[in-house]
């Protein structure tokens, strides 16, 4: 940084401020800042304010399950996971292809599933994220542990490449339906690679509320409640149980934990398996609400929820409860009046204001962190 | 068979060779003390003996059994229990919490429960704080803590680090003290002090560290009258 005189940074700092405002007058247009419509959205159909409350609590919600996977693995060993997002997305797979056993065809030609199917199917997306999660840890991280973090880093950046592939790569078995009629649960993975695949339809699409204007399905009552459950599970199992404390322990002091006799390595380990079955769930939740899967929704998703956990204030369980919610509803009210191809832009630019600004997020750790 | 015996110790922080052969006895029931300058090793020999610092020559062993190349879970778990530099309590977790991590490994309730009772009347301060955030408590009641925790551990050998560090006059006597009557209570004591002359007139023995190796050993009494020690470490004459 090249030293400036005090009136020199004060004309910089005027000029940046134009800039940004000269961008933002610029940009916004396209961007969807348009007051005129967004005054009369909110003229004509003031409902659809509450009806984006409920889309954004919904979305929020799987932001929630995923974004706490992040936060767990931060608190632990201050990795930002970034395979965290291609491990949701290969649970989504999982999720649609333990689905794809019980899918039948409809008289209209639509496939379906029992929502029997998609509970039990939680299972096996779970288990399969969790070991996964805990695998990409013991082969990619754990001899990073002592080196720079960087290095850890990199190796977690390329496990992403290497998952999103994967997830790519597991397209191809659609072609297998052709081989024979045993393979014909595969047809949910069509025939292209890199398409989305549909899930198949779990709950009824029809308004819990009859005809008023205002949508609630069942699929969002499901996804909130998952969520809560989820999420009071996790806050049980940290809070009351030996192997939460000794979480709790490993994460404020590592070395100290050690001390006590607490197994380090597990710890972490199980931290990741936590993580991973939360994004296994939340590839569920996502395939139930939203319908879809493809191999590159593990980004956007992965984004946004880091950017929830970031905000609510990493390696804080409670952290990335609030941010995940209110990347939701900031995502459904920037899909509804601003503009939909924008939406990442806003929670990028959030990411980056809260780590310019206030990088410890909302709820931040308490003080006396290191004493 | 010596409780805890260290020989020829040889450890490394990178390329620095931070202990070059230390060998140390401590017998059951005993008070032995570590003294030296900043950066002497003390810190570096109880990290070693944990566990946290592999050693690359040289054995540990606890009453017998092999020690070296546990892994500092393990350790703990074979009855080497540590209060250590800077505290390291959990900051987060409550007074309670903290001290029931000290006992993580145990099984034994009703032991836990007598544990807990003993420390509390050590320290009646931490019982009054026992619903408090580790990291709000002052410098003095965090080393109380550090030190009930490790107590938790019902160790056979107790490790403490610089137990005075930071603490106030009146409170250093009153921590000193407590080392004394948790020996008179049979626990087998290492403790490392930059604070030679209270740590060398309650401890049975001691060892003077000095750029990673042994310089001087003997009975605390002996060192105290020791012309080098009195003018290094004690700052008389």
């Amino acid at each position: 940084m090249p030293q400036f005189s005090p009136a020199t940074q004060r004309l910089l700092r005027t000029l940046l401020g134009v800039a940004v405002i000269y961008l933002a007058l610029i940009l916004g247009q396209p961007a969807g800042l348009d007051l005129v419509r967004i005054v009369d959205d909110i003229r004509t159909t003031p409902t659809n304010i509450v009806q984006q409350l409920i889309i954004g609590l919904s979305n929020g919600a799987i932001i929630v399950i995923i974004a706490l996977g992040y936060t767990l693995v931060y608190g632990i060993i201050e990795l930002v996971n970034f395979a965290h997002g291609e491990v949701f997305m290969l649970g989504a797979f999982t999720a649609l292809l333990a689905l794809s056993l019980f899918t039948s065809t409809t008289a209209a030609g639509g496939l379906t599933a029992p929502l029997w199917a998609a509970l039990l199917g939680f299972i096996p997306a779970m288990l399969v994220c969790g070991l996964l999660n805990a695998g990409i840890e013991r082969l990619a991280y754990r001899r990073l542990r002592n080196s720079p973090k960087l290095a850890v880093l990199i190796s977690a950046i390329g496990m992403s490449f290497i998952l999103q592939n994967v997830g790519l790569q597991l397209g191809a078995f659609g072609k297998l339906t052709q081989v024979g009629p045993q393979f014909e649960f595969l047809r949910v993975l069509g025939s292209n690679n890199a398409a989305p695949k549909s899930f198949p339809v779990v709950l009824s699409t029809e308004n819990l509320l009859g005809d008023f204007i205002i949508r609630v399905t069942a699929a969002d009552l499901l996804v909130m409640g998952t969520a809560l459950v989820l999420m009071l599970a996790l806050n049980w199992f940290v809070q009351n149980t030996r192997l939460g404390k000794a979480m709790r322990a490993t994460a404020q002091n590592r070395d100290a934990a050690a001390m006590m006799g607490i197994n380090v390595d597990q710890i972490i380990a199980l931290t990741f398996l936590i993580g991973g079955a939360l994004a296994g769930a939340a590839g569920m939740m996502f395939g139930l609400y939203n319908g879809t899967a493809v191999f590159t929704m593990g980004f956007t998703a992965g984004l946004r929820s880091f950017t929830a956990a970031v905000l609510g204030g990493i390696g804080n369980i409670r952290g990335a409860a609030l941010g995940g919610v209110l990347i939701g509803l900031l995502a459904a009210f920037s899909d509804q009046y601003l503009a939909v191809r924008w939406t990442n832009a806003w929670v990028f630019l959030i990411l980056v204001l809260v780590l310019l600004f206030r990088p410890t997020g909302l709820l931040g750790q308490e003080s006396g962190d290191k004493a | 068979m010596p409780m805890l015996e260290l020989q020829d110790i040889h450890a490394y922080y990178g390329n620095i060779h931070a202990l070059k052969g230390i060998s140390l006895t401590i017998e059951k029931g005993e008070i032995v003390t570590l003294i030296g300058a900043n950066g002497a090793g003390k810190t570096t020999t109880l990290r070693t003996i944990q566990g946290l610092i592999r050693p690359r020559g040289g054995s540990i062993k606890l009453e017998g059994e092999e020690l070296t190349k546990l892994p500092a879970h393990e350790v703990n778990r074979r009855g080497i229990c540590q209060s250590p530099e800077g505290r390291l309590i959990f900051p987060r977790m409550s007074v309670q919490e903290n001290l029931e991590m000290g006992a993580f490994t145990r099984t034994d309730k009703d032991g836990i429960a007598r544990d807990l009772e003993r420390v509390f009347s050590l320290f009646p301060r931490l019982k009054e704080r026992v619903r408090q955030k580790g990291g709000t408590l002052s410098g003095g009641e965090q080393q109380m803590l550090a030190m009930a925790r490790a107590m938790m551990g019902s160790p056979r050998v107790l490790l403490l680090d610089e137990p005075s560090m930071g603490l106030a006059p009146l409170l250093v006597e009153s921590i000193f003290d407590t080392i004394q009557a948790l020996n008179q209570q049979g626990i087998t004591i290492l403790l490392v002090e930059q604070n030679a002359r209270m740590a060398l007139g309650i401890a049975h023995r001691g060892y003077v560290l000095q750029t990673g190796e042994i310089r001087l050993q003997g009975d605390a009494a002996k060192l105290r009258d020791d012309e080098e020690v009195r003018k290094t470490y004690l700052g008389e004459g």
